[in-house]
């Protein structure tokens, strides 16, 4: 298969992200749909890596997946603490710092 | 073979992700992006980089999907409700986002790189095992290797900070009045 193909099926998979973070409510959900995204971007640097015959594109990606991980795990840590102090866990109803 | 195998990846890949976006329930969207992400690890193996479908399998659709199930299974689903602050966002979420696919499109057909309608260059048999990312990694990106290591440590701490259970007699008033008594000398 042509590079060209694996590109365009990482814009595919980022724009079905893109719908999930516009159209979902619940944070956990759109964290989820955060991580479709950077997964498109992962395989968009993987295909670009394969593409030139550089590793240097696939130690990106092993990055890119470490700040992942990261944010999963802030993110739940907010999840759980919004859930304890018994807010509502929907984005719209949580609109206190909106200016 | 190897365009059967991108097509069963990709339509496992773009499956997973419809589904993680269409179903109601958040724990069924988290099974969806299992599958999705190996998928993905599926398509690295194709793209000739071992290791980052092996860090794939076993840090993403391992250690990362058993905290969402844990999360999921601790929170609860809870349907959404239908109230939609911005009129039409329903219909107006996607219209966006076929215009960035189209977008996107625009900038990869008309992209200037010859290569990408290539199969990539050829290249040696370790590519992208584990031995020459773990070279690359210890040797030209030490810094950045040693920086997301600190990240994770930060990233944990966080978690703790966050998410966990308050002391007795550390409540959030207490908190204030002291911090209140802290400000007023000042003022």
């Amino acid at each position: 298969m042509t590079i060209e193909w694996y590109i365009v099926l990482s814009a595919l998979l980022f724009t079905t992200g893109t719908v999930g973070i516009l159209v979902r409510r619940s944070p956990m959900v759109i964290l989820l749909c955060l991580e479709l995204m950077l997964n498109a971007g992962n395989l968009a640097l993987v295909a670009f890596s394969r593409m030139v015959g550089n590793q240097e594109g696939q130690v990106f990606a092993i990055v890119v997946m470490v700040v992942a991980a990261c944010e999963v795990v802030i993110g739940l840590g907010l999840i759980v603490a919004i859930f304890r102090r018994k807010l509502p866990l929907n984005v719209d109803d949580l609109r206190e710092l909106r200016g | 073979m190897e365009e059967v195998l991108f097509f069963v990846s990709a339509i496992g890949a773009l499956g997973g992700a419809i589904g993680v976006v269409a179903m109601r329930n958040p724990f069924y969207s988290v099974l969806a992006l299992i599958v999705h992400l190996f998928s993905l690890a599926a398509l690295f193996l194709l793209l000739s980089s071992a290791f980052v479908a092996a860090a794939q399998v076993v840090v993403y659709a391992g250690a990362v999907m058993v905290l969402y199930v844990f999360v999921v299974a601790y929170v609860g689903g809870g349907g959404e409700s239908a109230w939609e602050p911005i009129p039409g966002q329903r219909f107006l979420a996607p219209a966006l986002a076929i215009a960035l696919f189209v977008e996107l499109s625009i900038a990869i057909l008309s992209s200037a790189l010859l290569a990408l309608g290539t199969e990539g260059t050829d290249v040696e048999p370790g590519f992208g095992n584990p031995e020459a990312i773990g070279t690359l990694l210890l040797e030209k990106f030490l810094l950045p290797f040693e920086a997301s290591s600190i990240l994770l440590l930060l990233a944990a701490i966080g978690a703790v900070v966050l998410a966990g259970r308050k002391r007795d007699g550390d409540t959030p008033s207490e908190h204030s009045a002291k911090r209140s008594e802290g400000v007023s000398p000042s003022l």
